[in-house]
């Protein structure tokens, strides 16, 4: 593994078996995540985020395995790992997830702190008291107020946001060097979204830990990330620091997914939205998963599969329009000055 | 346009929705004042909880107000209405659900869903009316009539949403309350549903009260908007107006918080928070005042005349 890398995958393919037929929800997907850094990952939603991110901690479905491909982690090859025993020193521990709804991650029938320092006790082989004093900590550290009193409360005492902070402090107790964070915030309104994804950058600081943000808001990818993995179809269609993705797309997938943001939309006319459904994954796919609903999409589209093409050292992108024999393509126009835009969007008088 | 040559069509005044009684009362919504001009998008933003839902149930009579009334084409239509009113506005006033699963019936054809309030008030004279009224209504919400006769849980979401909305506007109604209609829906499912939405108040002058929460959709797609909290609205603008000046220090938060899609500006900003223990309502009790033309804040008169000297 490279020295700057905590995380490495190799032409990982993940594959489902449904009523006797074998789909494939991740196809060919490489990635190397840097130490310390926010990948965040966008896609609608089907594109397979959460199932990537799930192979990375073991929690795949019973129908579900790694068909293909390499999961490295620290020098352990978790690929390779079988039985629960094995993952149990990984999953939490190392890399841990916070999802989207706080409760499917809290018992609702022990009191908040109990949960917490239940987790201190088992992962940093403290006495309870000790623990409480730890989970006291964190309660203060993610935002609750009131801590030493709200440590004897239950989970439906506590807001929506509230619970969020819980999840995260109970992923901190255990250290994880890997925080997943599938769609965290999206059923919270806007302004304890605000504060949670505070939160979390604030506590990378403190914690250092690196994290995987999966999200289908690019308001939210554009806060937090510092590069960003497009995904379509059980695909990296596209992967680049954030400003290149937002400012230098080279996907028409991407360019898509900017020119439908209701931002750029001008009043009185159309938002922009990207025609047809993204392919069944009961069909096999052939050349370029996107080609169907790509406008720009040549005859090579519909026979080969394109390779990821270098844009910059850290920024690839997966279209054959990249290659040197296509027609060059200007992006459309409405992202072609989309900083522009956004700033005249946000001034105040 | 000036506000006073404007058709109002619904108006609310010094509404007031409380639940529960005694000891466990609760006053859901409270001094909720405002117009809904004919051919407008009115958008009522606010968090979860703030009672926006409360007030677009009022609006369609389900409900009961405890104060206050509400006044649709001239006529209250809150609190003591004969029944065949109270059957004609139901007609008139229709409305969309957040959750398209949840509010088809899975064991009916898509034809009866959308037929339903075609039967109930006998709007058409033969079957064949009635089946190209349907038919002409999948159309205009891009669907196709071969899936007429197909049963919900065979359409996607956006689909589902679609059949929603057609069943709401086959009705020919004046008003449509869309309660979060596309929430539940895929970004580049939103942008096809909220471009109907536009389709149907411009070709057909329906006039929409939009109840929402994402911020960047509802500058897009309305008018106005009203900004509410805890059960009040504390700011009513028109849509630029609000985003540009806003003038309630809990609109300056909520639009502080609305994620910008573009890494330069996103990761320089500044999340506002709202303190509401600033007002000090103890003796000059808050009101809906007009600060400038158009724009109404709730405050009192000590706030009113600081917002106003702030404003040059
Ligand atoms: N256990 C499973 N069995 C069959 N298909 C699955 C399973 N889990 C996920 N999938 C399919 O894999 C695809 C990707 O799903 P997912 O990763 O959850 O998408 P998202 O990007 O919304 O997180 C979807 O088409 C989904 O239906
Ligand atoms: N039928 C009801 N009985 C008791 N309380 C209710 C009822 N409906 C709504 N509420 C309460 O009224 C408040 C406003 O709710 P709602 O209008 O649904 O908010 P929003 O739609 O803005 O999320 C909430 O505190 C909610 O719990
Ligand atoms: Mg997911
Ligand atoms: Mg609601």
């Amino acid at each position: 593994m490279n020295d700057e890398n905590i995380l490495e995958v190799k032409n990982l393919n993940v594959s489902f078996r449904v009523r006797g037929s074998e789909i494939e929800a991740i196809h060919d997907i490489s990635l190397n995540l840097k130490k310390h850094e926010t990948l965040a990952i966008v896609g609608e939603s089907g594109s397979g985020k959460s199932v990537l991110t799930k192979a990375f901690t073991g929690m795949l479905e019973q129908n579900g395995r790694i068909s293909h491909g390499t999961i490295d982690y620290k020098g352990t090859r978790l690929s390779d790992l079988r039985v629960n025993k094995q993952w149990d020193k990984i999953r939490g521990k190392e890399i841990a997830t916070i999802f989207q709804d706080p409760m499917t991650s809290l018992d609702p029938i022990h009191t908040i702190g109990s949960q917490i320092s239940e987790v201190v006790v088992k992962h940093q082989k403290k006495t309870k008291k000790e623990a409480k004093k730890i989970a006291i900590d964190l309660m203060e550290k993610t935002g609750i107020p009131n801590a030493v009193k709200r440590y004897n409360e239950y989970p439906f005492e506590y807001s929506g946001g509230m619970r969020q902070r819980i999840v995260i402090a109970i992923a901190l107790a255990c250290r994880p060097e890997v925080l997943i964070c599938d769609e965290p915030t999206t059923a919270l309104d806007v302004t304890i979204q605000a504060q949670i994804l505070d939160l979390i950058k604030e506590l990378q600081e403190e914690y250092k830990f690196t994290i995987i943000f999966i999200t289908h808001d690019l308001g939210v990818v554009a806060s937090i990330a510092d590069r960003i993995a497009v995904m379509y179809s059980g695909r990296i269609i596209e992967i680049g620091t954030c400003e290149e993705i937002f400012y230098d797309s080279r996907h028409p997938y991407t360019w898509n997914l900017l020119s439908s943001l209701p931002q750029l939309a001008r009043k009185g006319e159309e938002l922009k939205s990207i025609p047809g459904t993204p392919p069944s994954l009961y069909k096999k796919i052939v050349g370029d998963a996107f080609a169907p609903r790509n406008q720009y999409a040549m005859s090579v589209d519909f026979k080969a599969e394109p390779p990821m093409f270098k844009v910059t050292d850290t920024h690839y992108a997966k279209t054959w329009l990249l290659d040197k024999r296509a027609p060059k393509i200007q992006k459309p126009e409405v992202i072609q000055n989309l900083h522009q835009h956004m700033l005249e969007m946000t001034a105040e008088n | 346009m000036n506000n006073s040559d404007r058709e109002t069509l619904l108006s609310i005044k010094d509404l007031e929705i409380t639940f529960g009684s005694g000891n466990s009362k609760f006053v859901a919504v409270q001094d909720v004042n405002f117009d809904i001009f004919k051919g407008e998008i009115f958008s009522l933003v606010g968090e979860s909880g703030s009672g926006k839902t409360t007030i677009g149930r009022a609006v369609l009579g389900i409900n009961p107000t405890s104060n206050g009334q509400i006044i649709f084409e001239g006529k209250q239509i809150n609190g003591k209405i004969s029944s065949k009113e109270k059957f004609e506005t139901e007609r008139k006033i229709q409305m969309i659900f957040q959750d398209p699963s949840a509010s088809l019936n899975e064991r009916a054809t898509i034809d009866y869903i959308i037929s339903e309030g075609l039967y109930n008030y006998k709007l058409f004279k033969s079957e064949e009316e009635r089946v190209n009224k349907v038919k002409e209504m999948l159309e205009a919400v891009g669907l196709l009539p071969e899936q007429l006769y197909r049963y919900p849980h065979e359409f996607s979401g956006g689909q589902r949403q679609r059949i929603g909305i057609a069943r709401a506007l086959i009705m020919n109604p004046d008003l449509v309350v869309a309660d979060e209609p596309i929430s539940a829906l895929d970004m580049s499912i939103r942008a096809q549903v909220l471009n109907l939405l536009k389709k149907f108040q411009r070709e057909q002058g329906i006039t929409f009260l939009f109840v929402a929460h994402d911020l960047s959709v509802v500058r897009y797609i309305s008018d106005r908007i009203a900004v509410i909290r805890a059960g009040r609205i504390l700011e009513l603008a028109e849509t630029e107006e609000l985003f540009k000046n806003p003038i309630h220090p809990y609109t300056k938060s909520l639009l502080s918080a609305i994620p910008i899609p573009d890494p330069r500006i996103a990761k320089s900003r500044k999340n506002i928070v709202y303190d509401p223990s600033i007002h000090d309502y103890s003796t000059k009790k808050p009101k809906f005042i007009e600060i400038k033309p158009g724009h109404f804040v709730y405050c009192n008169e000590t706030e009113a005349e600081e917002y106003k000297r702030d404003l040059k």
